[in-house]
């Protein structure tokens, strides 16, 4: 039989708060973000790095929660996605993605917000490919993604203060064109 | 009293153009707890002494059970239970006529990943470490891989029921001269067509957690569809009162009909909480969601159909052979599916259907995003392609020269009532500039057009009973605020915010006053489910029954205090008030006040049951529904013709809505719908192999991980153009019909139809993969058929065809033989009919399905 569970111990700072947890020293940085610490915002959809559900950001860089150890995040900044928002007020990505509708069921979204972050602190005015590309890791089943790329475009808009909104057919859908005869 | 120019104030109804939320684009309800990481999904759920349940899985396709060896197991750190299946004898299944699965497989199991053991351990490490210490000796028996070797292998049958060997179920229906028919058309078309299973991938894991309250109290937590199925799943084979078991479906993290029926590890967790005491959880990893499947069935089928010069069509032979799985879950509906919406879109005077589904040694198949639909409906639209073709007819116009007629009553006997599907192929064919382009693009660029049609909810419930398919009730007290009690699942398709909306409409009263307690059997009255797209229907009839009872007591209330005729009354803006001056009024809280005086404790409740359908056939019972919705879609393609590699640029869609309560929220449902139609028409495949055969006769999923099942990503999304046809079907709630399902249909031919005008290649199979394009490429440079497709259909005894005339011929809906001397559809004998499904006869809790 084999002798497994080898606990140790950390202090994680995650969103600026410090988190002192025991944990089996195999455990990912996943599985105590949710189990020790109580932070079950960060999803997961296979742990074996595939979907994305789970990325955070340690150091300002995304990773995928599922692929790396707990014991490896001590000293670091981790960032979820219950840091996001500020006090009671929404991140703009958060209010781009619920008005959007870019959340349906919104099991993947965690993940995608936090790499949207990064990539707009990294890039402010990024472009559609940029988008695309910044968030191809992550997996989403039920929005067909154009909106989540849209709702980033409108985050990042809002958070340099510019008034530029996604056009009204994302809202109300295309008007019928007139049938020609 | 009302001044002499004031005018009754309008009620918020459909008719009332007024309206201030329905139709606006609003923030879902849970949109910000699902931006914050605050909503709890079933796995982030965690109790005091909660242990971790992992379930021992069969390493072989098909096999009797020899022995179970537990006793390494048990000596395990951590281990707190092992149980085997004769601790849960009792069979269940989602349907009544197929309950043919075991929570623990008892004596056999039926394909690579049934589930054999649970282990119960302290932590999720140690259940895993003991789940590998189980030792199960199996005796092999042989594999049933596809539905041609089910049909050529009676014995050893899979199961010991289902209409003969390892047929599971056989149906032959014929409405209307259909032989007259095909004499009567100047073309006959005839298409054999495959398409192959995929499954739901819902991002979200199953998860389930129970709780015991009491000796024989327990609640479970689950990440389902369907709580109300799987509170009498529980209570069947736990064998205590439903009363004494409460379920609560959490938001769902994607469903797609994935999580619509009742599974082991839901009744697993529940017996173990009940027998240890303690809070038990069971979370799936991602191998075992495709062993859990229930999606897509891979279908074979030949559509024949005859057709005048002028387009108009005179008869259709489909048929169909479904490959069903390890277990009936809902295949028998299925079945039927495959075949009972044909009749929707586009005059059929006489229509004969058979099929057969055939039990295999892999995962069961079921529901998704479409159910049985799908495939036909590719068949059916590539089919008019070639039509369209052959009779020299645009194939826009060719549809458009068949529309059925709002208000008819189909061949099988559906009562489809309005229509919006002329606006939405006039819609795609504008908007995409079909008429200029359609045809004439260079070559390795094509446009393609199809179409569908959905329910918007199964008129009958998947038990008999006479009871309303949805109940919703409201609280109302002096705070102003008004609590929702409703059955329904939020599965991310909005429901909630349906729900909300209608209620806050009707009162008058802004979202934020709302609260909703949902989808709890102990405290919310039944809903069904979501599946089917049933719920803004059913539920929003039901809702607004309930809101415009609680906006009569009030207004009796408010125009007594205030000397108003209650007619004269608005709600609107947190407000009652006089409609000939606003500024006579109450606030919402001071006017509930004033019912509350009036009339005590307030509560309403409402309630629906859908129109009883005319069909009176056996097998009638699939394919009604209350109303249904409209979808044509055009797809823009451009194909390398070097490699058959192909980029979709873009989607225009058209879905009769009938009206949308949140166009937001419509949109998305459109667009995930092509996503998702555009992974199985692309790319998306449940398939299956064999191990060498000197290692295990094992047949095993292929890819069971997120990234070998290839699903479209960031990069694969086309720009979608979403028309939505408001057509205010007077049987949806404010006009509104579905849009879950119905937008998928028509992607996956509008996609092969556009490879087609882009190359000239034919590819009669779904995922259309760019390696059968090449493959069409290569034999059309060499002269050959452009055509990649499976060759022929088999032959198949689907028994005496049960004869039912149409309405224009003046049929009444009945069979026209005596029912009773055919006791079902195609079978050759009775063997192997369950004593369960005697025995639930008896109880008249048969299928709704099956009987009428």
């Amino acid at each position: 039989m084999k002798a497994r569970s080898t606990t140790t111990t950390a202090v994680l700072k995650i969103n600026d708060e410090d988190h002192a947890v025991a944990f089996p020293v195999h455990h990912t940085l996943l599985e105590v973000l949710r189990e020790e610490c109580g932070l079950t915002g960060t999803k997961h959809g296979c742990e074996l790095g595939e979907c994305g559900a789970c990325a955070v950001l340690v150091d300002g860089e995304p990773v995928l929660s599922c692929l790396m150890l707990a014991a490896e995040a001590g000293d670091r900044n981790i960032e979820t996605i219950e840091g996001l928002q500020r006090n009671n007020d929404l991140h703009p990505l958060q209010t781009a993605f619920a008005d959007l509708g870019a959340t349906q069921c919104g099991y993947c979204i965690p993940g995608i917000l936090m790499l949207a972050k990064a990539l707009l602190e990294r890039e402010p005015d990024p472009s559609e490919g940029q988008i695309r590309e910044a968030l191809s890791g992550n997996l989403c089943r039920c929005t067909g993604y154009n909106r989540i790329v849209l709702a980033v475009q409108w985050a990042a808009a809002m958070a340099r203060g510019d008034d530029w909104r996604p056009p009204p057919e994302a809202f109300h859908s295309t008007s019928l064109p007139q049938a020609s005869a | 009293m009302p001044k002499s120019d004031s005018k009754p104030a309008v009620k918020a109804s459909k008719d009332n153009p007024e309206l201030r939320l329905i139709g606006t684009p609003f923030r879902r309800v849970d949109g910000r707890t699902k931006v914050t990481g605050q909503l709890q999904f079933a796995d982030d759920l965690s109790f005091p002494r909660m242990v971790y349940v992992k379930l021992v899985r069969s390493t072989v396709p098909h096999a009797n059970i020899k022995n179970i060896d537990c006793s390494e197991a048990r000596k395990m750190p951590g281990v707190v239970d092992i149980m085997l299946g004769e601790e849960l004898p009792v069979p269940y299944g989602i349907l009544p006529v197929s309950r043919d699965e075991h929570a623990l497989a008892i004596n056999k199991v039926r394909f690579v990943g049934d589930p054999v053991a649970a282990v119960a351990a302290l932590t999720e490490d140690q259940a895993h470490e003991a789940a590998l210490a189980v030792k199960v000796k199996y005796e092999v028996l042989p594999t049933i891989d596809s539905i041609q070797t089910a049909l050529k292998t009676p014995e050893p049958r899979i199961h010991e029921y289902g209409d003969e060997g390892n047929l599971h179920k056989k149906v032959s229906l014929e409405f209307g001269a259909v032989d007259e028919g095909f004499e009567q058309a100047d073309v006959v078309l005839e298409d054999t067509v495959f398409f192959q299973g995929n499954t739901h991938l819902p991002i979200e894991q199953h998860a389930a957690v129970a709780v015991a309250e009491d000796e024989d109290r327990v609640t479970l937590y689950s990440s389902t569809q369907t709580p109300h199925y799987v509170h009498r799943a529980l209570a069947r084979v736990l064998q205590i009162p439903a009363s004494r078991i409460r379920v609560i479906a959490c938001s769902v993290g994607g469903g797609f009909g994935g999580k619509t029926d009742p599974f082991n590890h839901e009744i697993i967790v529940t017996k173990l909480a009940l027998k240890l005491g303690r809070p038990v959880k069971a979370t799936l990893t991602r191998e075992e969601v495709f062993y859990c499947h229930r999606g897509r069935h891979p279908v074979l089928m030949n559509l024949r159909t005859g057709f005048r010069k002028d387009g108009s069509m005179t008869a259709q032979h489909l048929r169909t052979a479904l490959d069903g799985g390890g277990y009936g879950s809902y295949g028998v509906a299925s079945t039927f599916y495959t075949g009972a919406l044909q009749t929707t879109t586009y005059t059929l005077p006489a229509y004969r259907f058979e099929a057969v589904r055939a039990f295999t040694n892999k995962p069961p198949c079921g529901p998704k995003r479409g159910h049985g639909t799908p495939q036909p409906r590719f068949a059916y639209e590539i089919h008019l392609d070639k039509a369209a073709e052959k009779l020299r007819i645009d194939p826009a116009e060719l549809r458009l020269r068949n529309l059925l007629p709002a208000n008819s009553v189909t061949a099988n006997w559906l009562e489809v009532g309005s229509t919006g599907l002329r606006q939405c192929i006039e819609a795609v064919v504008a908007g995409s500039g079909w008429k200029e382009r359609y045809g004439k693009l260079p070559e390795g660029r094509g446009l393609g057009l199809a179409c569908g049609a959905y329910m918007c909810g199964a008129g009958l419930p998947i038990y008999w009973n006479h009871m309303p398919q949805s109940g919703v009730q409201l609280k109302l007290d002096r705070s102003g605020g008004v609590a929702i009690f409703c059955g329904q699942a939020e599965v991310g398709q909005g429901s909630d915010s349906v729900l909300a909306a209608i209620v806050a409409e009707i009162l008058g009263i802004s979202l934020a006053d709302v609260r909703l307690c949902v989808a709890d059997t102990d405290l919310t009255p039944v809903d069904l489910g979501s599946y089917s797209s049933r719920v803004t229907l059913m539920m929003g009839q039901a809702a607004m029954q309930a809101a415009e009872r609680a906006r009569e007591l009030i207004a009796k209330a408010v125009g007594a205090q205030l000397e108003i005729p209650e007619n004269y009354l608005v709600f609107a803006d947190n407000r009652v008030f006089y409609s000939g001056d606003p500024d006579k009024g109450l606030s919402f809280s001071e006017a509930v006040i004033a019912a509350e005086a009036r009339f005590g404790t307030l509560g309403t409740t409402g309630s629906y049951t859908p129109p009883r359908a005319p069909g009176r056939y056996r097998g009638a019972g699939v394919g009604p529904s209350p109303t249904y919705s409209f979808t044509a879609a055009i797809l823009e393609v451009e194909v390398d013709p070097q490699t058959g590699l192909y980029n979709v640029d873009h989607v225009w869609l058209a879905h009769d809505i009938g009206r949308a309560i949140n166009p937001v929220l419509v949109l998305g449902q459109i667009e995930g719908s092509v996503y998702m139609g555009l992974g199985e028409a692309i790319m998306e495949e449940q398939e299956f192999r064999r191990l060498p055969k000197r290692l295990s006769p094992s047949l095993v999923h292929k890819m069971p991980s997120l990234l070998e099942y290839k699903s479209p990503g960031f990069h694969d999304m086309p720009e979608i153009t979403s028309y939505l046809v408001e057509t205010d079907d007077e049987r949806g709630p404010f006009g509104a019909k579905e849009v879950g399902q119905g937008p998928l249909l028509p992607i996956m031919p509008a996609l092969a139809n556009a490879v087609y005008d882009a190359v000239g290649v034919r590819v009669d199979q779904v995922p259309i993969r760019p390696d059968l394009v090449l493959k069409g490429l290569q034999a059309k440079a060499k002269g050959k058929e452009a055509r990649v497709g499976p060759a022929n259909f088999p032959e198949i005894d689907f028994g005496d065809p049960v004869l039912v005339h149409t309405p224009e011929q003046g049929g009444d809906g009945r069979a026209v033989d005596d029912p009773k001397a055919k006791r079902r559809t195609g079978v050759g004998s009775s063997t192997g009919t369950m004593k369960e499904r005697d025995q639930a006869l008896k109880e008249k809790d048969s299928a709704a399905l099956t009987t009428n």
